[in-house]
């Protein structure tokens, strides 16, 4: 038994907004498989509407603040991260990709990673496979096998998918996040000064 | 402990006014600033080295060795000097004229530089930054202290041979610093050579400052320099000063907010908090500054920017006055008050480098004089005179031609 932390990074913009319920879900999913298998989540949610105003100083000034700093140092703790988007004109929401800007480049390397998206219309479904993977795999992420995307008519009984409905698609995605992450040793955060080569390295390599 | 300026030569346009000056006004201008911090007591000046607009500061030593003739107090350092995309031979002998014709009254800050097109215009890779930082600095170094140099490396031709000229004065090299914002290496290098680490801390919160120092330090003791309370640290801060701190407030306003390099993004007072950034009276600056060794411990130089975003010359001025009268004055009683006797006041002086080196057994000599086959009135010349020169004849000079 020993814990596994969870970020759950969150674009939504309204509130209530579709985009943190799919992102709960999804965290429900993970924490209830990674309890089967004997683990406990710790769960962080980032809710990125909120640190909106210090992403864009941020990305000005070279330097994360105040939460988004407390932000930033919990996804490069983390064991797994949920990440949650709502998909604008065709691709993820600005915020979420100057959020994601901002991270150090090997801040999710290795990092398993359960990808997400809401949208208006099934139409967008293929959102996550030609925006989101790419951009997380430039960064090394662990991407599970499985993404989910939910458009307006999931949410309902009766629309929405019938075959594959989004209960089905969250629970399964959750299943590969857990296994992905109960599969590790938790992570220790690596620090700056963790690996720096001595000078005697550092001339040798000149 | 010294308190100087440091400019990195912006030219921007006042948003008050909407003048801009031309490349000209703010080269002589930037010389009447560093004259002027002469004149008022303060201990540095330091100019930034930029090879891209806006900045006007390309030729680091043309503008020292001139105020070093017109100056006569005042240390004069660089904030830094491009030790990536620099040939390090032209580094070892520019700045050892520079300390030649400044009678040791100078120092130097090396650093990778910030810009990425820069490294090609030079003809480097901006990837290879931290080998070519470690590899340059290490020639440089054999330059100043070995006369004659035989080498080679990944990044420039090899050298045969060679020998920098002017030879350090004194036979001892000037004292160098190693700037870095988040790179461990640079401490690292820092440390290893026991060389100065400044911190340039302008746009980072003292969290971020304190870890770098401490590790400067820390390698700085495990490579056997001295304790690690003992490593010479600087810092880099920004203030604006007026006596009534609204007053203050107020005037800098309008350049925070149009400024480049923060401009349009969070609001002077969230900045105020994050960084070292400190608009208001001369006892809020002594009361923020003074804080600092409490964060990184005693340290040995404390630069200001203070003529950035475009404030006029006039207003510059006024500014080197209210440091050097209302604020530096306290700021060194309460270090030198709070400093253990163990720890260096200062950064070393020439004259104690020169000390310590005698004390070390270090002789000065100056034995390169010889025979001069290298200056013909042709390249053919040259080429019959190498051939000409035997091994042995020539210590150094070995051309398997």
């Amino acid at each position: 038994m020993s814990d596994r932390r969870l970020v759950v990074i969150s674009a939504g913009l309204s509130q209530p907004s579709s985009t943190r319920l799919l992102a709960d879900r999804l965290t429900e999913a993970t924490a209830a498989e990674l309890a089967a298998r004997g683990h406990t989540a710790q769960v962080e949610v980032v809710e990125l509407r909120d640190l909106a105003h210090a992403v864009v100083d941020a990305t000005l000034t070279g330097f994360p603040t105040g939460a988004l700093a407390d932000a930033i140092a919990a996804i490069t703790a983390a064991d797994g991260i949920i990440a949650v988007t709502p998909i604008y004109t065709a691709s993820y929401s600005g915020l979420f990709k100057s959020f994601v800007d901002i991270l150090d480049k090997d801040a999710l390397a290795g990092v398993p990673v359960l990808l997400g998206a809401t949208g208006g219309t099934p139409r967008h479904s293929l959102a996550i496979d030609f925006a989101l993977r790419p951009l997380f795999g430039y960064l090394h992420a662990d991407v599970t096998g499985t993404s989910v995307f939910a458009a307006t008519d999931d949410w309902a009984d009766a629309g929405g998918d019938q075959t594959n409905p989004l209960p089905e698609r969250i629970r399964r995605a959750g299943r590969e996040l857990a296994e992905t992450v109960a599969d590790r040793e938790p992570s220790a955060p690596v620090g700056l000064y963790d690996a720096v080569p001595s000078f005697e390295q550092l001339l040798g390599g000149a | 402990m010294q308190f100087g300026i440091f400019t990195v030569s912006d030219v921007t346009t006042d948003p008050t006014t909407g003048r801009t000056p031309d490349d000209t006004e703010r080269v002589r201008n930037i010389l009447t600033i560093a004259r002027h911090a002469d004149e008022a007591g303060l201990d540095v000046f330091a100019t930034g080295e930029h090879h891209n607009p806006p900045f006007v500061a390309s030729s680091p030593t043309t503008m020292l060795g001139y105020l070093a003739g017109v100056t006569k107090n005042i240390t004069l350092s660089t904030a830094t000097t491009l030790i990536t995309t620099n040939d390090p031979v032209r580094i070892a002998e520019e700045y050892a004229m520079l300390q030649v014709i400044s009678d040791g009254r100078m120092d130097l800050m090396l650093g990778r530089g910030n810009t990425g097109p820069v490294y090609p215009w030079f003809g480097q890779d901006i990837r290879q930054g931290l080998p070519l930082a470690v590899e340059n600095y290490a020639l440089v170094r054999r330059l100043w202290e070995e006369e004659v140099v035989d080498w080679s490396g990944k990044f420039r031709t090899p050298l045969q041979g060679f020998t920098s000229t002017p030879r350090p004065l004194d036979g001892v090299p000037p004292f160098v610093w190693h700037g870095s914002i988040r790179t461990p290496e640079i401490a690292e290098q820092a440390a290893f050579y026991g060389d100065g680490f400044l911190h340039n801390a302008i746009f980072w919160p003292m969290s971020h400052t304190k870890q770098m120092v401490r590790y400067y330090r820390q390698r700085y003791e495990h490579h056997g320099h001295g304790r690690a309370d003992q490593a010479i640290v600087g810092l880099g801060g920004q203030v604006f000063i007026r006596k009534d701190a609204q007053k203050a407030r107020d005037e800098f306003r309008p350049y925070f907010d149009n400024a480049p390099v923060y401009g349009h993004g969070p609001s002077m007072e969230d900045f105020t908090r994050e960084t070292p950034l400190t608009v208001g009276s001369p006892q809020q600056v002594i009361d923020r500054y003074g804080k600092f060794r409490e964060e990184v411990g005693d340290y040995q130089r404390q630069l200001f920017l203070i003529d950035h975003a475009g404030l006029p010359l006039k207003t510059v001025l006024e500014q080197i006055d209210l440091l050097a009268e209302e604020v530096v004055p306290v700021l060194r009683r309460e270090a030198e008050s709070a400093r253990p006797a163990h720890v260096p006041a200062n950064p070393p002086t020439h004259a104690e480098r020169v000390a310590a080196a005698r004390a070390a057994g270090q002789v000065h000599t100056q034995t390169v004089a010889a025979g001069d086959h290298w200056t013909g009135k042709t390249a053919e010349d040259d080429l019959e005179a190498a051939q000409a020169a035997t091994p042995a004849a020539r210590p150094g000079a070995a051309f398997g031609l």
